[in-house]
């Protein structure tokens, strides 16, 4: 039974406390490199000779209009969609293409999907306890005990998501932004070296997305951050670089204000929401 | 094993704990030291009936450790329970021996009556106390780990899994009823004699199974609390309300479900052990679906998710049926649906509910499902 098999294999318990950052290497390069990546669905091409570098420690903004295959980018690094042709790897050691997605997120790869999910049910503090890497097999999640270095890690989240005060609460009575920051902190929780995140302002007041900001700014450094945002006011406010994808390829790419310049990323996308914003 | 150390140090358990002691405590001494006459003297007859409840109360606990925290309303309880029971029957019917109505020193009355010269195979060893004991957890084990393991694995869920457990326990009504099974058919096994050693008629027998009932639902009682105060108990939380995303952290859901639900069906068997020697007969009607139905009737009166409140509903719902069916026996069913449908109506949390908002103590409903909802609409407001 694999029950058993589990009660016999209790080294792992503590497998959380592993430095989750050993088996990527980028010593000599780009933490994701994506080359000539092409992805069609029934001769449609989402992701069209698509060529993109996230460098170690970066944080990256992603903007394009509906469609141009932002998610679809994420679903390709993720493992969820493989592409027709092309490179993608993490680090100079780990070809993604040939890992599936569990593979994936164990290397170090976290992902934040458009809608949050949180256990409203659970407080904050055991939403992040459960996200937290660990042993996760059924007798090992039993008599799993919190100790000291999980506590503190769980306390070091709290503080980068500004939900100290919040520990104790139900995730339920969270506000919409606070759901999506205890989200981001339970995939911190796994300790990733690259984040996908997806819309993470969609629904957010002012306020929130200032806090989200400084969140997703202090994160770089330390981790690699890759942002999709429709939010024109919100990238400006984060961005370092900013990548413009259309129709599955990179049109234009560098600081905010060169893309803004650039007359067709103007024609393709931003003179319209500009207008609407 | 701290987290099975861990209930003691809850106060509602303690609570708990300390109110069963202290019930169980006046009524032995209500029984022993008062005389016949007295009026607060507790029957043997009264004792009995506690007994049951105290066994039904245990397979409400049950009930709602895979319901309330797992989220999977197993309509078929009754088959884990009436299994336990079975296999306490057996062992009951073998200790019988020569002093049944034909009189053959091996072979109980119904297989003499169906002229069967030999016991059948499933029949070998309830002779042996050790061995029927342990069959009491391992033949609702054995049914819950196949049964689960094919409806998880295929993640079926929701009212599906509802259905098929009522169809479970309403395909094994059917064969237990057949004589060729070789469990008494109709009829079932009775007529028992001794247990242990001890004459079940005597007074003294009949009050030792009341406490054993006690103490086998406090035992069952801090096991639960131990699982769901764990971390595990915990995932089981978050899967009942996320199902998707529980898997997406990594934890294998269809594992965990497996096992608090083969967990759940030994206690019920357990329950359905002590049962059987209180009432002296088990028969097929234990796997109506209709008596699965009424445990979770039990559980939602009592208030989800809570566990003492499976208790209180248990306790209470069979003391208004006993006093019910005395009075109007036909009416009992629309009743006890008509308080369902109050219950559901007026407390939503059950009895439990109404205990949380009466000493305004939150731990009193803890993790109950749909707690965050709520507690949304009052923030907002
Ligand atoms: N599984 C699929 N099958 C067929 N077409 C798909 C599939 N996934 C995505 N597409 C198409 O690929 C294109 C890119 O979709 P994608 O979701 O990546 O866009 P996006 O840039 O994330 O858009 P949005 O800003 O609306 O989220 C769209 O035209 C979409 O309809
Ligand atoms: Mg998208």
């Amino acid at each position: 039974m694999n029950i058993l098999k589990e009660l016999a294999n209790r080294d792992r318990v503590f497998d959380f406390l592993a430095p989750a950052d050993s088996p990527v290497d980028v010593r000599h390069g780009p933490i994701l490199y994506m080359e000539d990546v092409t992805v069609s669905f029934d001769g449609f091409k989402a992701i069209d000779n698509l060529n993109l570098t996230i460098d170690d420690g970066e944080l990256r903004c992603i903007i394009g209009p509906n469609g141009a295959g932002k998610t679809t980018m994420m679903d390709i690094i993720t493992g969820k969609t493989r592409p027709d042709t092309g490179k993608v790897w993490f680090g100079s050691r780990h070809d993604l293409l040939t890992m599936n997605e569990p593979e994936i997120a164990r290397l170090g790869i976290g992902r934040k999907f458009q809608k949050p999910t949180v256990f409203e049910a659970l407080t904050v503090f055991e939403n992040l306890e459960l996200a937290m890497s660990a042993d996760k097999r059924v007798l090992p999640t039993l008599t799993a005990r919190m100790n000291g270095a999980m506590r503190d890690r769980i306390d070091e989240v709290l503080e980068m998501t500004g939900l100290v005060a919040q520990r104790r609460q139900l995730a339920g009575i969270l506000s919409h932004g606070q759901k999506q920051w205890l989200e981001i902190g339970m995939l911190l929780m796994q300790r990733p070296r690259l984040l996908l995140v997806d819309e993470p302002v969609a629904g957010m007041t002012e306020q929130e997305m200032e806090r989200t900001a400084e969140l997703l700014t202090g994160l770089a450094g330390k981790q690699s951050v890759v942002v999709v945002e429709h939010d024109m006011g919100f990238v400006r406010s984060i961005a370092r670089k900013v990548t413009v994808l259309h129709q599955g390829s990179v049109l234009a790419e560098g600081s905010m204000d060169q893309v803004q310049g650039d007359p067709r990323v103007i024609e393709v996308y931003l003179g319209e929401s500009e207008e609407a914003v | 094993m701290h987290w099975l150390g861990q209930p003691f140090q809850e106060r509602p358990t303690q609570l708990f704990i300390g109110i069963l002691i202290a019930a169980l405590a006046v009524v032995t001494v209500l029984n022993l030291a008062l005389p016949a006459g007295h009026p607060l003297h507790v029957s043997t007859y009264t004792v009995t009936l506690l007994g049951k409840y105290l066994s039904y109360a245990l397979l409400a606990v049950a009930v709602d450790l895979v319901w309330g925290y797992l989220g999977i309303l197993s309509l078929g309880h009754g088959a884990f329970f009436a299994l336990g029971g079975y296999a306490m029957g057996m062992y009951l019917m073998r200790q019988i021996g020569d002093r049944g109505v034909y009189g053959d020193p091996v072979l109980p009355d119904f297989m003499v009556f169906l002229n069967w010269d030999s016991l059948p195979w499933y029949w070998q060893g309830f002779d042996m106390a050790w061995f029927a004991f342990l069959m009491v957890l391992l033949a609702p084990g054995a049914l819950a780990l196949v049964f689960g393991f094919l409806a998880f694995r295929s993640r079926v869920t929701g009212v599906y899994l509802s259905i098929i457990t009522q169809a479970l326990t309403f395909a094994l009504m059917l064969a237990f009823f057949r004589n060729e099974m070789g469990f008494g058919g109709n009829n079932g096994l009775t007529d028992f004699k001794e247990l242990l050693g001890f004459d079940l008629r005597s007074d003294a027998t009949r009050l030792g199974l009341f406490i054993a009932s006690g103490v086998a639902l406090a035992l069952g009682y801090v096991l639960c609390r131990a699982i769901v105060g764990s971390k595990l108990g915990r995932v089981c939380v978050a899967s009942r309300d996320a199902e998707a995303r529980t898997r997406f952290l990594g934890y294998r859901v269809e594992r965990v479900q497996l096992f608090v639900f083969v967990v759940s069906a030994m206690l019920a068997g357990v329950a359905g052990a002590l049962y059987v020697p209180q009432v002296g007969i088990i028969n097929p009607s234990e796997f109506s679906p209709l008596f699965s139905i009424e445990i979770v009737v039990w559980v939602a009166l009592g208030g989800r998710a809570t566990l003492y409140g499976a208790v209180i509903g248990a306790i209470l719902v069979n003391y208004a049926k006993t006093v019910f069916t005395g009075v109007m026996p036909d009416a009992w069913l629309f009743a006890l649906g008509g308080l369902f449908v109050l219950v559901t109506v007026l407390l939503p949390k059950g009895i439990a509910g109404l205990l949380a908002w009466r000493f305004k103590r939150p731990d009193f409903h803890d993790r109950h499902p749909g707690d965050g909802n709520l507690s949304r609409e009052e923030a907002t407001a």
